[in-house]
């Protein structure tokens, strides 16, 4: 008798546990509307951010803690993969959870969050002050005209190129063509190196050179809206010509189908490539004892068809959850972060872009990173990508089909125009 | 023929002791409602913990996704509306919406236009694996059953390739298939094996048939080492020779663990995400449906669910057929029941 009792008790028990979980996340209906009184409200945080590669957070722990000894900071650390972030902070948002107070953003989250009501507007009581950035940082931390987010860290792309074989960087794609004439293979693996490679993997890095391409020509994958499909154009067809041509004549080796950041970095490092389209921290690695380029590498402006391309933006905002308790000590934080002294001291210790206009031309700071004025030039001329609350199926809309036209599959006249319905298609609302 | 008639017998009903008929009556009419009490608040449990999840995906599966935005505030409007079969529609039709709210073909690179593809390729990769696997494992499954000098070192060096995470298997074939890895390397070709369509489907193949072919040697292994020697000495006494023995004893006989193994497989194939995710992402015609799944998700929740719905009815269904297929001792019927 009493075995089964007790079973039937725990089983019940367990129930019940299970039960009260499920309650337990719907239950907490603390929306966004009652938050009159955590607008005042002061008290530790948690700030949420990817995986600390480069060792900076405890120091901005420290330098915070130090100043608001009452109001502490927690740093959660995610991990290093920006899909896994993202579902990371969805999974926290759905289940309104107030510990989540600052989150830090990819560039290309902000319109999803701010769609979805997960993080507040930066405006009245939690105005920020803008007119230090640089402007495009500010445009992708907009949505709907209203400000979601602190600009934190920025990112452009930059052409690296190799100084002991060509005697001055490209400005445009036809000179970048003619410095390979005679010197480059189709391959990355041939006795010659390669022309010219950038991320063309299936996958987020190809909606970046895609746009790069994009819009250098001149072109727009959406409008002014964010929703607006505007693919169907010379300008565009001439941008992605570009890449689709050097797959075909052999400019871009047909390897570069598979990098990703790191691969096409390794093949430069290794001598490989005359000219590469990355981020700024791969100067650092190229810089490093492991690279045969060290030293023999340039780094400038990425080319366009008529002169400097435009960039796509990279980089990082801090947000203030919808759910937060304490949104005032969350808005001095984010002031905190966006500081001279922080933005100063990421760079100095960890090579991050700051998005402070100013810091760019800082004379100390040039002659310890002597591409600073190559980067601002970059960022100021960078085109966020497009800033839609629809992102996930816009960038699955341009990858599948810029990757088919790389790969010969279609036409490029047939990709933009598959690619402009699918936009149409994934926005459709 | 003398030596086909003991084999035809083993075959034809399962060597495992299946519970007969009686024995079931013999439990009395109270012992049976004990066992329910005892039984009853696990299944309760279990419901819960498993049921309750699947119940709701397949009823999100008829809700709508969130598309609608406000222009003035740029929020999304309330989400979960009666939906009906749109979302089903979108997958197995190919219906996807317009801006002006009329339905289209699904263009190409919207998820909704890779559903087809992705059901072809997750079936491709599952006839072509399971075959090879098949083959392979029991060539394997043969070997290790010899006795011979070093057979323990043989067994162990098959075994460790079903020992290694999936995870870590993607990566190291990624290195291979690297257009500077090893093969290249080995075969003096720069060939890109992960971004053309073929090549990166045979990576994928060859990275799943290294793994997983040991588990099915292993299966076929126990069935061998069921089967009595005696039989094969009669055999040969009687003059056949060593494929009719293959064929008229050996098969018959390791034919229920076989089946186990096939069925099994076939399953993990088609549901297989980590291995094509990692080594391609999915490029190049190797998205499985469960990487649609997965992609889905970051678009849309309630659409996934209908995705994951059709995927999990398509396994199912499968499954119920290769089980009625091999007339499977699997769940523990007795064999003439599938007659």
């Amino acid at each position: 008798m009493s075995p089964k009792v007790a079973l039937g008790a725990v089983s019940l028990l367990g129930a019940a546990v299970v039960l009260a979980g499920c309650g337990g996340s719907d239950g907490n209906g603390n929306n966004s509307g009652g938050d009159d009184k955590a607008a005042s409200a002061r008290g530790p945080i948690t700030f949420v951010t990817g995986k600390d590669n480069s060792g900076l957070m405890p120091n901005l722990a420290k330098e915070w803690n130090a100043k608001f000894p009452n109001e502490k900071v927690t740093i959660k650390q995610q991990s290093d993969q920006a899909d896994q972030q993202l579902s990371d902070l969805q999974q926290h948002f759905q289940a309104k959870d107030p510990n989540y107070d600052v989150v830090t953003v990819d560039v290309v989250w902000t319109a999803e969050f701010a769609a979805k009501g997960w993080i507040i507007p930066l405006e009245g009581q939690y105005q920020m002050d803008t007119s230090k950035l640089l402007g495009p940082t500010v445009d992708q931390a907009t949505y709907n005209d209203k400000l979601y987010a602190a600009p934190y860290a920025s990112d452009a792309g930059l052409l690296y190129y190799r100084k002991d074989l060509v005697s001055k960087a490209p400005a445009t794609w036809d000179e970048m063509l003619a410095a390979c004439k005679g010197k480059t293979g189709p391959s990355i693996t041939g006795a010659q190196p390669a022309c010219y490679a950038g991320q063309f993997a299936k996958y987020e890095g190809l909606t970046v050179n895609g746009a790069e391409a994009i819009n250098s020509a001149g072109g727009q994958i959406v409008k002014e809206d964010g929703k607006t499909p505007n693919v169907v154009t010379d300008e565009a067809k001439k941008g992605l010509e570009f890449l689709v041509n050097g797959f075909k004549q052999g400019y871009i080796p047909k390897e570069a189908l598979g990098f990703q950041e790191t691969q096409s970095l390794n093949a430069f490092q290794a001598g490989q490539l005359m000219f590469l389209r990355n981020w700024p921290y791969a100067n650092a690695i190229l810089s490093g004892p492991s690279s045969k380029v060290a030293g023999k590498f340039g780094i400038a402006p990425l080319p366009g068809p008529d002169g400097p391309g435009a960039s796509s933006l990279g980089g990082h905002s801090v947000a203030i959850s919808t759910y937060s308790k304490y949104k005032a000590t969350a808005l001095d934080f984010l002031k905190f972060v966006q500081s001279d002294a922080i933005q100063k001291y990421n760079l100095n210790q960890g090579s991050q872009a700051p998005v402070i206009e100013s810091l760019y031309s800082d004379p100390e700071l040039v002659k310890k990173f002597p591409y600073l004025p190559v980067l601002a030039e970059g960022i100021e001329n960078a085109i966020p990508r497009p800033v839609t609350p629809f992102y996930p199926a816009v960038t699955e809309a341009i990858q599948t089909n810029i990757y088919a036209a790389l790969q010969g599959e279609t036409s490029v006249d047939e990709a933009l125009k598959n690619l402009q319905a699918a936009i149409e298609s994934g926005t459709a609302g | 023929m003398t030596l086909a008639k003991p084999a035809a017998g083993q075959s034809g009903t399962a060597p495992l002791p299946s519970a007969p008929g009686p024995k079931r009556n013999k439990i009395k009419t109270g012992e049976g409602r004990l066992a329910f009490m005892l039984v009853a608040p696990t299944v309760a449990l279990l419901g819960l913990i498993v049921g309750y999840p699947i119940i709701k995906a397949v009823y999100q599966s008829f809700l709508s996704d969130t598309r609608t935005i406000d222009p003035e505030t740029g929020q999304f409007g309330e989400a979960g509306a009666w939906a009906g079969l749109t979302n089903y529609k979108q997958w197995l039709l190919q219906q996807c919406p317009t801006p002006t709210g009329r339905t289209v073909r699904c263009p190409t690179g919207t998820l909704g236009s890779q559903f087809w593809d992705s059901v072809t390729v997750t079936v491709g990769f599952t006839v072509v694996t399971v075959l090879l696997e098949t083959v392979i494992g029991m060539i394997f499954a043969l070997m290790m059953n010899r006795a011979f000098r070093g057979r323990a070192l043989v067994r162990a060096a098959i075994l460790i390739p079903w020992a290694i995470p999936t995870a870590v298997t993607a990566k190291l074939w990624q290195v291979v298939f690297d257009p500077q890895g090893i093969l290249n390397k080995m075969l003096g070709t720069n060939f890109a094996w992960t971004s053309e369509v073929w090549p990166a489907r045979t990576a994928i193949v060859i990275a799943d048939v290294w793994k997983t072919t040991p588990f099915i040697a292993l299966l076929i292994l126990a069935g061998l080492q069921g089967i009595s020697a005696d039989i094969y000495e009669s055999a040969k006494v009687d003059g056949a020779n060593a494929w009719q023995r293959f064929v008229k004893i050996t098969l018959p006989l390791v034919k229920p663990a076989l089946a186990v193994a096939v069925i099994f497989r076939t399953l993990d194939v088609l549901r297989m995400y980590d291995l094509p995710q990692i080594l391609t992402g999915g490029a190049n015609g190797t998205t499985t449906m469960s990487i649609l799944v997965v992609d889905q998700l970051n678009s849309g929740l309630n659409s996934a669910s209908a995705l994951s719905t059709i995927t999990f009815l398509f396994i199912f269904a499968i499954a119920l057929g290769m089980v009625r297929l091999f007339n499977a001792n699997i769940v523990g019927t007795p064999g003439k029941g599938g007659k």
